[in-house]
């Protein structure tokens, strides 16, 4: 089988009732070919195994003939008959080494009657996109599957909700706008000569059009025709200059000389009609316009003007003073809103400004289009909203998923703060000792077989108790060592180190998985897979063992503690198996006819 | 859930109830029955309102023969809105359960503004004008016109409602201002004028306090309220303040010039009509010696804002000759205008009282009293003889004639102040003359002489002693309810310190020390990186507000904050605002998270609710007094201390802190709500200051938590969201139930009242 290349005595059938053409079978990694005895016969042929579909065989021990059945990508199918059992196996074997070396591996089915299922092309460009986004599963695959440790199916078989779950997260959430106000950053004014520099990068130009529709319009209207790309920004950022001078009287003289620069430093008309529109679609609970369109008290000149509860207003509706409040609601308004623009987009401000305008032209027409639910499904929300929540079950709100780029980052963190405020609520009394942990969660235990469920389950006090027991020694290894909290040891390796060791880690665990899924040993194929596994587990212990070795000796304490419970899982798998295998070896005694 | 209280059958729309409700609908009873007005302090978050709304139409269900009419005020459209909603979910409940014999009819009640639903007048920008392209198109003379001449335009919405004439009538059920559009809409009848029509029948009437506290509005619509009906004013902590404004009018130079103008398109207006139409002039003065200044029943489109004064106050007489001619009517209103013109010209504050006032303007201008008193009715009149229609272009004239008026009828608890300018800008001349009110018990008097119940209810009416000595009343059932918690559910906190250990305050002296601001900065960054979804700041006005985002924005803290959440602020400007707040809470919804930075006394304390997820915290930054120095300011608390010894200090304090209060109020909805409330301010520690809170807060504030500084509050800001993320028994535990089955009430009218609550 090793050597590459296997050459059978079969009989061919284009089906199951031929009775065949004898003849012998000859199968190499890349392809199989069919010799029959007689060279005059037709049925000589040559196949690549890249145009094999499927392949499935009948089982040892039905009263059927030892048979092979190829299905080519065409759908025509090859049957071939062995002379018995034990060349079905070898053939078997090779034939889904070599399918899962081209590619597109067929899942092996275990039982003779049940076809293996094809994956879909649907679902293999799923799982194509699953190993671009997420390196780290690419590096697993690359690892096991490329290496033959684990076929693909089985790869993936232990990933399907991964996979499930991809599908109907088909309609991906796009990433939020930044909350800083990135347009607002301050000139950059150098001490020597006058000059004022402003930074703009296509992102700050993305959010000024977002921002200020006006100045959008304007640039798709004189740039390039009128002045170039650069004037126009000379010339806004001039504005910006003197808004930010807040010199109104200055602002208000330039502005009358230059007609493009008073488009700067005016209100923004666009924005004031896109106001408009809004506020008749506001939740009318929170409408105070309404609420000054039914005040008779507050005529102009009646109610009470200076009694000191109300404030001044002076004249600052001014028309070229835009204050810094408008200014931040307005951002924020923008960032809540989102936006379509991709970041590859994000080139020059030309683009921006263009894919702005269609994204904002595809918003209308579907703003018109729901317009009419809109009114209803906030009435709707409105008498949810009034509703008391505890004293009738409750609705809950649409709520956007989490969706947590880099789960590590997350958890961890989390687990930072946590252990981190637990060390500060139980100052010195070394909170809870395991014992008393485990006695309290055996108290809940046999109390909830006394009474039976309630809620909740399980005493949140005693949940916690138990949980930071559990974790108290990682979350202690990983944070009691870093002088800052929030540095976990792991930062303190040198990056190589690091990344080997999370992708030993993971490669432990991905093994550990399949391993001890695949007990017990039932089928020939299963015990393949084991020494498969096995092989691959040893070769990482090894790894790690070198990795102690060639560490610097001031890390060796630290990296030995986080190396140990891999060690221990592993050696764990090990003895496990020799035990399996000592016990089959005794029984094989009775049954000489075992797999091997 | 139903149950009994006494021999009433209470419909209430969820399976349990707060105990506190079930007290708050035991009370209300009880003044129901005796008749009597009542006077009910319960904390926000209770449910006061369904209480409230259930217990009265049930009361009214269970009594067919006593027709029980509700009118419920709130002081905002939308909160208006709100208790729309939740009567239509008791009005669901109540019908399902009992039938069509459950059904009433509820409305709220707006101005055109809100109700019109002709694109042409809506198109108008502000209320005034929408109320004036209303009446060009309705006013009876236009319609006579129209009829003659099919090329004057209508209101269709108008003409189809009079067409349908007694037909026009809403069915039971409860509508909001959009359902009252939407049914306009759809059967083509004006929804404004059709729901001023219903507002006789209908058993629930929701509109805002000025329809009955505002003379000038409630003359034309509350008119006809019959005498049992019961008045609830919800909210009404500010009630005094509403009470006083209604009553007041003040005068500046731009009101003088627009009333000098208008004087002479009036003079146009008169000179016409002699030219063309004579005998009407003629009718009108005919008709004033019969001594009616109205012309009888006016069609209910001619009808302007009614007299300012209160209509026990409006003189049934003759109105005096010297004004019955339309001429001599114009004399003395440009005599009075002069006169005023040269009262404004002054370079020292006046101060005066009313009768003084009118004796001088006597000697000088040579107009009496009575002359006077007349003035608002005798322009309108006169208005309406000249057929004028863009009413919004005369409001000049008539804040003049609404001044004549006021001043000529009251002679005790107003005074007149002439400033030449605000203290706050001593360099910007701004001459202004106020006639201020001080007693806010003047305004109120006839809602409680003619009304059987009058109900006033709100979060914060500590100390509730004071309300019936300021609105001079006597409440037949006066009380205070605190509020059992399953949970401590509210946190409550005092910082009186920076991270710095340095005292924060908005006192006078320490408002502009940078230290401050940057300790108030500080504490906020902190804040939102350990608070969930939304926090609310209320700052003590819109200058400081403004001053300490700008001084935040360059030091970098409000960088630091937008990591964390985005932020919305509250302007000047209401639009803006309600877009903010509608932003805030899509923010809030969506998991984003945000801060929304307000003033207190501002249009968002006044009445949006922070509860949920929209406010986990709420940040008063300083004590929100009145600025003192102010000069009406100053007359009220004279008058106050003259006439209901009520000292000035405590009457400040407790106006500060029922407005600081009210602000952290709305931070919880219900028991299974939380959220904190810092109160930063050094003063706040002060037993004087803190003990004015309302009782609910105040037992919850713990000893320990009185003198704060930041580190030490953001450390217990963390222990308390982590409490308060544990699930729980929501029914209460120990021996207090905080939540009740129909189950429990049951049992508790078995074994007496008594036993179970408090």
């Amino acid at each position: 089988m090793a050597s590459g290349q296997v050459t059978k005595r079969v009989k061919y059938k284009t089906s199951v009732k031929d009775p065949g053409t004898p003849g012998r079978l000859l199968l190499t990694m890349e392809k199989l070919a069919f010799r029959p005895n007689n060279p005059n016969s037709a049925s000589k042929f040559d196949m690549e195994f890249r145009y094999i579909k499927n392949h499935k065989y009948t089982k040892e021990g039905s009263n059927k003939a030892p048979m092979l059945n190829l299905t080519s990508n065409q759908g025509v199918s090859y049957i071939f008959e062995f002379e018995n059992y034990n060349d079905l196996q070898v053939c078997k074997e090779f034939v889904g080494k070599a399918l899962s070396k081209s590619g597109e591996t067929p899942k092996p089915a275990d039982t003779s009657q049940s076809l293996s299922e094809q994956p879909s092309t649907e679902e293999l460009l799923l799982r194509m996109n699953l190993l671009r986004e997420n390196s780290e599963l690419q590096k697993l695959h690359k690892r096991f599957v490329s290496d033959g440790v684990l076929t693909d199916a089985e790869f993936w078989a232990t990933r399907k909700k991964l996979l499930s779950g991809d599908l109907s997260r088909k309609s991906k959430q796009r990433v939020g706008l930044k909350s800083v106000m990135l347009s607002d950053s301050k000139p950059l004014i150098d001490g020597r000569t006058n000059k004022v520099t402003f930074n703009l990068t296509p992102e700050i130009v993305r959010e000024i059009f977002a921002e200020k529709p006006a100045v959008h319009q304007a640039y798709l209207n004189v740039v390039p025709n009128k002045m170039t790309d650069k004037d126009f920004w000379t010339k806004y950022c001039r504005a910006e200059y003197l808004h930010h001078s807040k010199n109104a009287h200055a602002a208000a003289a330039e502005a009358a000389e230059d007609e493009e620069l008073a488009l700067f430093l005016k209100p923004d008309d666009i924005l004031a009609s896109e106001t408009r529109r809004k506020i008749r679609c506001v939740d009318p609970t929170l409408d105070m316009e309404a609420d000054q369109g039914d005040d008779y008290t507050h005529l102009p000149d009646h109610g009470i003007v200076r009694d000191g509860s109300k404030e001044i207003t002076d004249s600052q509706n001014e028309p070229y003073m835009r204050t810094l409040l408008q200014d931040l609601n307005r951002h924020s308004a923008v960032v809540l809103e989102g936006t379509a623009i991709d970041d590859e987009q994000l080139k020059d401000t030309q683009t921006v400004a263009e894919a702005l305008i269609q994204s904002k032209q595809g918003h209308k027409t579907a703003n018109e289009e729901d317009d009419g639910n809109a009114s209803q499904e906030k009435l709707n929300r409105i008498s949810k909203m009034m509703e008391i929540e505890d004293l009738q079950g409750s609705n809950d709100l649409p709520l956007a998923p989490l969706c947590i780029k880099d789960p590590r980052d997350y958890f961890d963190s989390q687990q930072a703060c946590a252990f981190k405020t637990s060390r500060d609520t139980t100052i010195g009394t070394e909170a809870v000792s395991t014992r008393e942990a485990y006695g309290s969660l055996r108290d809940s235990i046999s109390q909830i077989k006394v009474m039976g469920l309630n809620d909740p389950i399980i005493k949140p006090e005693v949940a916690m108790k138990v949980l930071s027991v559990l974790t108290h020694n990682i979350s202690s290894t990983k944070y009691h060592l870093g002088k800052n909290p929030r540095e976990s040891v792991l930062d303190g390796f040198p990056n190589k180190i690091k990344e080997d060791l999370l992708h030993h880690w993971m490669s432990i665990e991905e093994l550990l998985r399949h391993y001890w899924s695949s007990y017990p040993v039932t089928t020939a194929y299963l015990y393949a897979k084991v020494n498969r596994l096995k092989d691959a587990m040893s070769k990482i212990d090894s790894q790690l063992q070198e990795m102690k070795e060639s560490v610097q000796s001031d890390l060796r304490n630290q990296l030995t503690l986080l190396i140990r419970p891999m060690q221990q899982a592993l050696e764990a798998a090990m003895q496990h198996h020799d035990a399996d295998l000592q016990k089959r070896l005794a029984k094989s005694g009775e049954r000489p006819n075992g797999y091997v | 859930m139903k149950f009994q209280i006494e021999d009433v059958t209470v419909y209430f729309p969820y399976d349990n109830i707060y105990p506190e409700q079930y007290s708050y609908m035991v009370e209300l009873k009880r003044a129901l029955d005796a008749k009597g007005h009542c006077l009910l302090e319960m904390p926000t978050g209770t449910g006061k309102t369904i209480a409230l709304l259930s217990l009265i139409t049930s009361y009214s269900l269970s009594k067919p023969q006593r027709q029980v009419k509700l009118i419920y005020c709130t002081r905002t459209v939308h909160e208006m809105e709100k208790t729309l909603a939740e009567l239509k979910l008791l009005h669901n409940y109540q019908i399902k359960h009992l039938g069509p014999a459950a059904g009433i009819l509820a409305i709220g009640l707006s101005s055109r503004k809100n109700l019109c639903v002709n694109p042409t007048v809506l198109a108008a920008e502000n209320r005034d004008s929408v109320d004036a392209a209303c009446r060009k198109l309705t006013a009876s003379w236009v319609r006579a016109l129209a009829a003659e001449n099919p090329n004057v335009p209508t209101c269709e919405f108008f003409e189809n409602y009079e067409r349908a004439a007694s037909a026009a009538v809403l069915p039971p059920g409860v509508y909001t201002l959009q359902d009252l559009r939407a049914y306009g809409r759809e059967k083509g009848w004006c929804p404004y004028f059709l729901a001023r029509h219903m507002v006789q029948f209908a058993n629930v009437v929701v509109y805002s306090y000025q329809y009955l506290l505002d003379p000038k509005v409630a003359g034309i619509i509350s008119k006809e309220m019959q005498k049992e009906s019961v008045v609830v004013f919800d909210e009404a902590h500010n009630i005094d303040n509403v009470c006083i404004e209604a009553l007041s009018v003040s005068v500046r130079s731009k009101t003088l010039d627009g009333a000098s103008r208008n004087l002479s398109r009036i003079n146009q207006e008169i000179e016409r009509f002699k030219a063309t139409d004579a005998g009407r002039l003629r009718a009108e003065y005919n008709r004033l010696v019969e001594g009616l200044a109205q012309r009888g029943n006016l069609a209910a489109t001619d009808t302007w804002l009614a007299n300012p004064a209160l209509p026990d106050d409006i003189l049934k007489e003759a109105v005096p000759g010297n004004i019955r001619r339309a001429e001599h009517f114009l004399h003395v209103l440009r005599r009075l205008v002069q006169y005023l013109r040269g009262r404004l010209d002054t370079e020292n504050v006046e101060k005066e009282s009313p009768i003084s006032f009118v004796a001088s303007l006597n000697t000088h201008a040579g107009i009496d009293q009575k002359t006077l008193k007349f003035c608002y009715d005798r322009l309108h009149s006169l208005m309406l003889t000249l057929e004028i229609t863009d009413t919004d272009e005369f409001l000049h004239i008539q804040t003049i004639c609404d001044f004549a008026t006021l001043v000529g009828t009251y002679s005790r608890g107003f005074s007149i102040i002439i400033e030449p300018f605000d203290e706050r800008m001593p360099h910007i001349p701004d001459p202004v003359l106020q006639l201020s009110c001080h007693d806010a018990s003047l305004a109120i008097k006839p809602v409680f002489d003619r009304f059987q119940s009058v109900v006033i209810t709100s979060g914060t009416l500590s100390p509730i002693d004071l309300y019936p000595r300021l609105l001079n009343f006597h409440p037949v059932v006066s009380r205070s309810f605190t509020m059992s918690l399953t949970r401590d559910c509210i946190c409550p906190m005092v910082l009186t310190r920076g991270s710095d250990q340095l005292p924060v305050s908005t006192k006078f002296d320490m408002r502009s020390d940078p230290g401050v601001a940057r300790n108030y900065g500080k504490l906020l960054v902190e804040m939102v990186s350990v608070v969930p979804d939304g926090i609310v700041c209320f700052f003590v006005s819109y200058s400081y507000m403004d001053g300490i985002i700008n001084s935040w924005n360059e030091t970098g803290v409000l960088k630091e904050i937008m990591q964390h959440k985005l932020v919305f602020i509250e302007t000047q400007d209401v639009v803006e605002t309600t877009l903010a707040l509608d932003n805030y809470r899509r923010a809030c919804d969506c998991g984003r998270g945000a801060v929304f930075f307000s003033v207190a006394r501002g249009k968002v304390a006044e009445g949006i609710d922070f509860d949920r997820h929209y406010g986990r915290l709420v940040i008063m930054f300083g004590i929100p007094f009145q600025y003192t120095l102010s000069k009406i300011l100053i007359a009220r608390l004279e008058y106050l201390r003259d006439t209901f010894q009520i000292k000035e200090g405590d009457f400040l304090t407790f106006d500060a802190l029922r407005q600081a209060a009210q602000c952290v109020g709305r931070v919880i909805r219900s028991k299974a709500d939380y959220g904190m409330m810092i109160f930063a301010d050094k003063r706040y520690s002060r037993h004087d200051k803190r003990s004015k809170l309302p009782g609910w807060i105040l037992s919850h504030l713990r000893d320990a938590n009185l003198n704060l500084s930041t580190d030490m509050a953001l450390h217990i800001a963390r222990e308390f969201l982590r409490k308060m993320a544990q699930p729980y028994d929501k029914t209460g535990t120990g021996g207090r139930k905080t939540l009740l089955s129909q189950e429990d009430l049951e049992k508790m009218a078995e074994n007496g009242v008594q036993e179970m609550l408090f």
